[in-house]
């Protein structure tokens, strides 16, 4: 990981949501952040904190309110040329939560994946496109029979398998995983988060992993953002934030996680979060180390210490 | 210890269109006064029919092939309707996954809980309203007065699942059965509902059997674990022998495939490939094929219980006299050498 080779950079993202006449959802409001090449970037918090939102604004599920992103040169907000457009639509890709929504469940695994290939029309002749699909079958660790089966007839790991084998067929430089574990059994999770990672390391690809389980996201991620009523609140290498958590939100997610340790379960203290006091939108960037940010001010600063 | 609850030999199967699914395959556990009892396992281990059953909720495709669920004096896979009505909520109450789906929308959650007090406790309306707002209360719900007369998506889903709770208390029962309760929860949330359900175990003397896939909440909660594979109990113990002294290679497998900071950067160990087919289940130990450390025997004949201690049983080959030597996973051995050595003091 280079950490001069910034391959996504967010700036000031805003995704406004209108309810009925007057009222309006701030889901995500001046989020900005950089990810580095080669790195995975975790987005944790709880449900309703905006981390879903902010990544379906970078792909353009949603359209942002205000914000600029910038994906390898390209400006991906706002109003796209059709280069920007077509490069995003390639080399960036989602893998989705629930494999079974996620997947059409009247394609076959074969048309399934070569979805991207067909609307980008990528290939020459039927074999190649079959070729295709085989050889990425192959990577994710399903074979080539496997194909010409439905949805349906599969487990859940290996639905979750068929998701990242169609993000891959793209040949993409960015993945943005969201909740792309959260539904799979704990050991079907341990195959998924290996496969993600070795891919990683062969492809020299950049993840996004959005989660709320936090173990899993700290194993996974170099830095981590921790996102709180729209806002991210805490951001920083992995170490940084699970070891020396400042912000009081941070701290109180943490403390809730219970560990798979009978000892330390016995001793660990939940800490609530008050937020009387805290305005995010007084709040300032200030970096604390080398890395490491903090959405507050100086006066907070020295409280939170 | 005294026995509340007595499952022996429990055989349940699901007939479909393509055939029986044996999904518990011989359960035998017991459950002591005033303990928490965990069910630890994947999806599909058969932890939530276990429950069912108890409870005398099985879907109609679901038969009791074999199997005695004892709770005072009566085997309660052989009651009636009417007797089961008995019992269920009053005796025996659960709370489910999702707190959306247990609670009816069109009902005030004031309503839902009063329902269940009129039905079985032959309160008058009067006073059943003071003791539902009582119940509210002791579930931790701020303004009972004002939730009463709340409808469920008025809720948040904490608030929710402690309105489930509140219901499910509302009779009095022995026996609570939590299936995976905070699964679908903010963690956040999540561990506040835990400390309501222990707290409230103290306050009203309850006996619990809680059913999840997390390891980190059974570490929390439970006073006895057993671990679920293929309709199997195949390990069970205290929570100190499960978590530092697992003997089943599946337990090994479960604890170590859960990520720790430190191994970071390396591969996660994980257990390949996935669950058998209930339709066909194996002839040997189920685990078998999965298991690294699996013997021949394995393949050919079902492991009988090893005894490790009074309280600890494990069902794997391994632990027979003749097996060869074998040791858990060098990642795991490092990983309980850590747990048990510092209390994690400074490294959160």
């Amino acid at each position: 990981m280079e950490k001069n080779d910034v391959i996504l950079d967010v700036k000031n993202l805003k995704k406004h949501f209108k309810l009925g006449r007057k009222g309006v959802l701030k889901a995500v409001d001046k989020v900005s952040f950089k990810v580095y090449r080669g790195e995975t970037f975790g987005l944790v918090g709880e449900s309703g904190s905006g981390k879903t939102t902010v990544g379906r604004s970078i792909i353009r599920l949603y359209n942002p309110t205000d914000g600029e992103i910038i994906f390898e040169n390209f400006k991906i907000s706002g109003k796209m040329t059709h280069e920007s457009e077509n490069y995003l639509h390639t080399k960036m890709q989602m893998i989705f939560q629930d494999p079974m929504a996620s997947l059409n469940p009247r394609k076959n695994v074969m048309d399934i994946i070569a979805q991207g290939l067909d609307i980008h029309k990528l290939y020459n002749t039927k074999k190649e496109r079959a070729e295709k699909v085989y050889s990425m079958l192959e990577i994710v660790g399903l074979c080539k029979e496997h194909a010409h089966r439905y949805p349906h007839e599969f487990s859940g790991g290996q639905r979750q398998r068929i998701g990242i084998a169609r993000a891959l067929i793209m040949e993409p430089t960015f993945i943005i995983a969201d909740e792309a574990i959260s539904a799979l059994d704990v050991s079907i999770q341990a195959q998924i988060v290996n496969l993600m990672k070795k891919i990683q390391k062969e492809r020299n690809l950049t993840y996004i992993f959005i989660a709320h389980d936090l173990s899993m996201v700290k194993f996974i991620s170099d830095r981590i953002g921790v996102m709180h009523a729209g806002r991210i609140v805490e951001m920083g290498n992995a170490e940084d934030i699970y070891l020396h958590p400042i912000h009081p939100y941070t701290k109180s997610l943490l403390s809730a996680i219970p560990h798979p340790n009978p000892i330390y379960e016995k001793i660990r203290k939940r800490t609530n979060y008050d937020k009387t006091g805290i305005d995010y939108d007084l709040g300032k960037w200030l970096e604390i180390e080398k890395d490491h940010f903090v959405l507050g001010t100086e006066d907070l600063l020295k409280k939170w210490a | 210890m005294e026995n509340i609850l007595e499952v022996s030999n429990l055989n349940v199967s699901f007939k479909t269109h393509n055939g029986k699914i044996k999904a518990i395959r011989g359960v035998d556990f017991e459950l002591h006064k005033g303990e928490t009892f965990a069910i630890v396992g994947e999806s599909g281990s058969g932890k939530s029919v276990t429950a069912k059953v108890i409870m005398g909720i099985l879907s109609k495709n679901g038969n009791i092939d074999k199997g005695k669920v004892i709770y005072k004096g009566n085997d309660l896979t052989k009651l009636n309707k009417k007797e089961l009505v008995k019992i269920r909520g009053k005796e025996i109450s659960m709370i489910f996954q999702d707190p959306m789906t247990s609670l009816n929308p069109t009902l005030t959650i004031g309503y839902q809980i009063l329902e269940c007090l009129i039905e079985h406790q032959n309160f008058k309306k009067r006073e059943a309203k003071l003791k539902v707002l009582e119940l509210l209360e002791l579930v931790g719900i701020d303004q009972p007065q004002k939730r009463y007369k709340q409808y469920p998506h008025q809720l948040s889903g904490g608030m929710r699942q402690r309105v489930v709770i509140a219901i499910s208390l509302a009779c009095n029962p022995k026996i609570l059965i939590a299936d995976e309760p905070t699964t679908a929860l903010d963690v956040t949330i999540q561990s506040q509902i835990i400390e309501l359900i222990k707290d409230l175990q103290i306050k009203i003397d309850l006996s619990i059997i809680f059913i999840t896939h997390d390891l980190g909440i059974v570490a929390n909660v439970a006073d006895r674990i057993a671990v679920m594979y293929a309709g199997k109990i195949v390990e069970y113990g205290t929570t100190d022998e499960i978590f530092y002294d697992p003997k089943h290679p599946y337990t090994w497998g479960l604890l170590a495939s859960v990520p720790d900071m430190d191994d970071r950067g390396q591969e996660l160990y994980s257990i390949n490939g996935t669950p058998p087919n209930l339709l066909y289940p194996p002839k040997g130990d189920a685990f078998a094929v999965r298991n690294e450390f699996a013997l021949n025997i394995d393949l050919e004949e079902q492991p009988p219980f090893f005894k490790i201690s009074d309280t600890h049983f494990a069902a794997t080959w391994l632990l027979h006299d003749e097996a060869p030597k074998t040791e858990k996973p060098s990642s795991l051995q490092k990983r309980i050498q850590v747990m048990k050595g510092e209390e994690y003091n400074g490294k959160k």
